[in-house]
This record gives structure tokens, sequence and C-alpha cells, in this order.
């Protein structure tokens, strides 16, 4: 799978992350490297193989449904840009 | 090529140990009549339920409703950098049960995966959903639509998912606020495959499951809160394509759909299906394609529109949450959620009709909350359980809805109102006595006996006395005694008069017999 110009601005966009068009024919160029180099996993038979998930035998960790954590706003608003009565405040989005 | 609809169908519930038939009759599709010809609605759901727990999906903060905005937010909700998802034992219970409530495959290996979109209401960027291994597979729910009549709609899957926070567009000119109380509540989302087939059908797909979740205590079913929403997938076809399609499975046989965003009303509901049905039809019957996206239902100007800034983020890059180990479950722990499941809608209103003699309407109307159910059982313990029935459905509730209560704020105990019952069969009050002691009994409490028995509300068996109250109204009105032995439907005026001179405590039966003996008629 080769990845164009246009589909690295488009994955770029997705991401948010803003790209000059003058550098995306390098970003394509690196994608391109990287799927090249994951492709190469291709020629390994997996047929009749578990998926490894974790590289030691590790159940998923659950709690308890009680409430532990919560009534902390200052602490959550720390890093916001705008913060207005008890609100994230954040540029218009509207349907 | 109507065989799906024309046959009678029939499924098995246990009851206790004997097994009941239901036979039902598939409903007939919605038709719509377009300028051409007859079009056929083809509706799947997309249900999202908020899992009724303390906490949320992969955090310690709090999911109740109604808290001051962003109090219930842990740093994992607010998805502060390092922190880690841990998932709450008791979602996935409420996940599993829900899914043996549908008759449900359960999966023991169920697995994260990132949904990902930039909205502001989701921090992470990304919502954690479970799209290539669901925790429940197949299932169904038995759609009930009139006595007799009801469609068994087929579940596709169960997933569980983090719900996002809410925008308020309205605070502010140029702002939105978010409040992230909600973001990472844990919902299930229900997938229906595309067998609900008219507007009516689709509310009451929402109205049973929402009934099961009830039952199963795993969703409040509140939708006014957003506890529980839906999403509606609506397409058309030419009569018999579904058919096609049923045999097949092949979606071709089937229209291009459109899914209506988000809905929290049974009316909304049906109006958007409606109008997006006629909206598809007229743009088909006039040589055109319909796209599928996203829309949005707008009750006030009773149209759909297009979430166009959805559909430019679509790609959501799917990929699994390597936050999260796969979800492994054990057979034995849902054998014993299974075991503790409480008997089922169907189940229940089944044994209603078949032990109790209830109609199957009645039988729905107890059936609808387990806690109405558990009331009629109570009072339907001691007495005639058709008896029960009524006193139950048309006073009772007759009495609640006027106060505007739910049966859990009854005034009135399933050992009052049986009280109450207890002495119409005796023979102690008459029916008519029974509704003032009823009142009296709602009102102002007591022991129903006790009442009657203060009160002098008991019905005058002695036939002496009645005897003697007739006797005197024969004596005091000789003309209308004249009028009655020419026309003996007259006797109805001296039984009345007996009544009003008794305070309406005479046996009706005994007035009856003895004016009708001493008219001579």
């Amino acid at each position: 799978m080769a990845i164009d110009t246009e589909t690295a601005a488009r994955v770029a966009k997705l991401a948010r992350i803003k790209v000059e068009d003058s550098d995306l024919p390098a970003l394509a160029g690196e994608f391109n490297a990287i799927l090249g180099f994951i492709e190469q996993l291709n020629e390994v038979d997996v047929s009749g193989i578990e998926p490894m998930t974790s590289v030691t035998p590790m159940r998923l960790k659950r709690r308890v449904d009680a409430v532990t954590d919560g009534d902390q706003q200052d602490k959550i608003r720390a890093n916001a840009p705008d913060f207005r009565e008890g609100f994230f405040a954040v540029p218009k989005v509207v349907e | 090529m109507s065989r799906l609809w024309l046959c009678r169908k029939a499924t098995k519930l246990a009851i206790g140990d004997a097994m009941l038939d239901l036979t039902y009759e598939t409903p007939k599709p919605k038709v719509i009549a377009g300028a051409k010809h007859d079009w056929e609605l083809v509706i799947g759901m997309e249900v999202h339920a908020q899992i009724s727990s303390k906490a949320k999906l992969f955090s310690g903060a709090s999911t109740k409703f109604g808290a001051e905005p962003n109090a219930n937010v842990a740093f994992v909700d607010a998805a502060m950098p390092g922190m880690l998802p841990v998932i709450n034992d008791f979602c996935i219970e409420q996940a599993v049960r829900t899914g043996l409530g549908l008759k449900a495959q359960i999966n023991l290996t169920s697995a994260f995966d990132r949904k990902n979109y930039f909205y502001p209401d989701l921090p992470q960027g990304y919502q954690i959903s479970q799209l290539y291994h669901p925790i429940v597979g197949e299932g169904e729910v038995l759609v009930d639509m009139e006595p007799g009549v009801a469609r068994l709609v087929r579940v596709e899957r169960i997933h569980i998912e983090q719900d996002a926070g809410k925008s308020i567009h309205d605070m502010d000119p140029n702002m939105s606020f978010v409040d992230l109380n909600r973001t990472g509540v844990a919902l299930m989302e229900i997938v229906s495959r595309p067998d609900i087939r008219g507007p009516e059908e689709a509310a009451a797909y929402v109205i049973k499951l929402r009934q099961i979740l009830r039952y199963l205590g795993t969703c409040d079913g509140n939708m006014q809160n957003g506890n529980l929403r839906a999403d509606v997938n609506v397409s058309v076809c030419l009569p018999g394509q579904y058919e096609k399609y049923y045999e097949t499975q092949d979606f071709s046989h089937l229209g291009t759909r459109c899914e209506i965003k988000n809905m929290n009303s049974m009316r909304f509901i049906q109006q958007a299906i409606d109008v997006e049905a006629k909206r598809q039809i007229s743009i088909l019957e006039s040589g055109g394609k319909v796209v599928q996206e996203t829309r949005l239902y707008d009750p006030d100007k009773g149209e759909t529109r297009s979430m166009r800034s959805k559909e430019e983020a679509h790609d959501y890059r799917y990929f699994p949450d390597p936050d999260l180990l796969p979800l492994v479950i054990e057979q034995g722990w849902v054998d014993d959620i299974a075991a503790s499941l409480p008997e089922l809608p169907d189940a229940k209103r089944a044994r209603f009709i078949s032990n109790f003699g209830l109609s199957e309407y009645d039988a729905s109307v107890l059936t609808a909350e387990t806690a109405s159910a558990d009331f009629f059982e109570q009072v339907a313990a001691e007495h005639d359980g058709k008896i029960a029935a009524n006193w139950v459905i048309n006073e009772l509730f007759g009495r609640l809805k006027k106060d505007d209560l739910e049966i859990t704020s009854s005034p009135v105990s399933p050992a009052q109102l049986a009280g109450v019952i207890g002495l119409i069969i005796s023979g102690d009050i008459s029916g008519k006595i029974a509704k003032d002691l009823f009142e009296i009994v709602y009102t102002e409490g007591g022991d129903p006996a006790q009442i009657v028995e203060d009160r002098g509300m008991k019905q005058v068996t002695d036939t002496g006395a009645i005897e003697a109250a007739v006797d005197q109204v024969i004596a005091d009105n000789p003309a209308q005694v004249e009028k009655a032995k020419a026309n003996p439907k007259l006797a109805g005026w001296f039984v009345g008069q007996v009544m009003k001179a008794t305070g309406g405590k005479a046996n009706p039966k005994a007035v009856n017999q003895l004016v009708a003996a001493k008219l001579g008629l």
C-alpha cells in the first residue's frame, strides 16, 4: 500500500496536525517507509496462532463499582485556556 | 413471497417446570403509497442504554445525574496525560446480564478499540468502544404490537463503550460550554438487525427493550435524562425485496439507508422515520439516488437534515486500544449471572395469562413494570386473579394516575387492597361500597375491615331488615306499585329506593329478589 501526498494530507487533517503542502511529499515518504517495514511481517505464517496482546501473561485489571474520584474542578480546569461558570469554554461548535 | 407474515409463529417459554407455547402472528409492514407505487420501510436501530452503575466505565468518578458542571470528572475522564483506564467490573456484569436477558450469545473474550474523532466533549480524542470483538453477540427481542401480534427482532450485537460529555451552545454567543460529567459513563450499544418494518414497530421495539432493561436492572431507561437514546437506520424498498433480503441476508436487495441520530422520545422516533421514509421515496420516484449519510431530525420543522460536519469526520480509524488488554470472562461467572436473572416480561406475562386466567391485554398492563406485577401478585395471592387484576388496573392504577403517582408510592398497600377485595368476596360490603371504602383507605389509610366495622358500612344481608325496608317503600308508594305491576321494568325504581333507604348497604341481590316477590312479578 502506497501513501500519496493526498492521503498524507488527509491523515494530517484527521489528526488535526498542520502540515505545509511543501512538507507533504516527505511525510508521505516516511509513511511508506514505516508501512514497508511493517509489511515484512506479512512474510510470517501466523495461521492458527492466537494474536499476542501482551508480552507478560496478564489479565485485564478491573475496579469495583464505587465512587472514589471527582469533585476537583480546580484541578481539572488547571490546563484549560478558558473556563467559565464551571464549564470548559471552547470556540463555538454548532451542528 | 409473503410467508414471512402469513404464517403464525410460535416460541416456547419456560413457566416454572412447564413449557408454554406462545403463538403470535407477525404484523404487516408499513406501506407508504408513493406517486408511482407502494413502498415498504426497513428499519434497524442502535439503542444506547446507560449502564446503571455508580461509577464510570473506566474511572472512579460518579455517574450521578444533575451534579454541578464538571464535578463528576476524574483525571482519566479529562484525558490528562499518562492516565490509564481501569474497567468497572459491575459494568461488564450488566452487559452480560443484558445479553442473557436478550437470549444472546455471550463472548467470553472481547476487546476494546479506539474510535478516533475530535470533538470538544471528548477530551481523549477517541471513544473507547468494541468494534471488532463485542462482548455480546446475536440475540432477540419479541416486539409486541397488539394481543396475538408480535415481531421477533434479531439483535446483532451489544458492545460496551464510553459516553461523551455535554456541549451547551446557548450560554454565550461565541463559545460553546463543555461539561464532562457524562464523559466516560458506561453505555451499552444494542444493535438490531433491520427487522423493524414501520414507525409503530420502532417505538414498540424501544418500549420492549426498555422494559427488559428495567426488569434486568441494567439501565433505568430514563429517556428524558438521555439514559436511553436511539439512532435509527431507515431505508425504503419495493414490496417483496425485504423477503429476498431475509432469505439470503444479502443487503443489496434493500435500499440505501440513512441514519437519524440521537433521539430520546418515542414520538419523535416515529415522526422522524415517517418523514425520512417520505423524503427517500420522493428522491427515488423522481429518479434520484439516496445518499448514505447521518441525519438529524428537527421536530420543529418536521424534517430531517444532513449532518455534513459529521460526514467529514467519518473516518474513525478504529484500532485496538493499547491501554486495555482483551476482556476475558469465565463461563462459570456467566452461568452465575444467568442463574440470578429475574423472570422476564414475556415469561411473566405468559404465566399471568395461564395461572390467573387474565386476558393478554390485562397481563401486558400488569407486567409493564416489575413493581406493578409484584403488587398484583401479592393481591392475587389471596384472591381470584381476575378480580385482583380488575381492582389493580381499574381502581388503583386509575386513582394513582389521577394523582400522578407511581405504583411504588401507592398509598394503598397490596395487603390493604386485598382486604377491600376480601370484604366484597365475603359479602360484607357491596361493590359500590367497596369503591367508597377504597377511597377512604387511599386517602386516610387504615385497615379496611376495621373501617367497615367502625363506620357501619357493612352490607345488610339480614333479610328481615331488608324486607322491612322493601315493605316501607311499597307502602309509601301505592301509585308506583300499580305502575310496576303493569310494567315490571319499573321494579328497578323500588330497588333504587330500598338501596337509598339503607344507605347503599343492602345486598342488591337480596333486594332484587324481595322486591320482585313483594310486587308479585
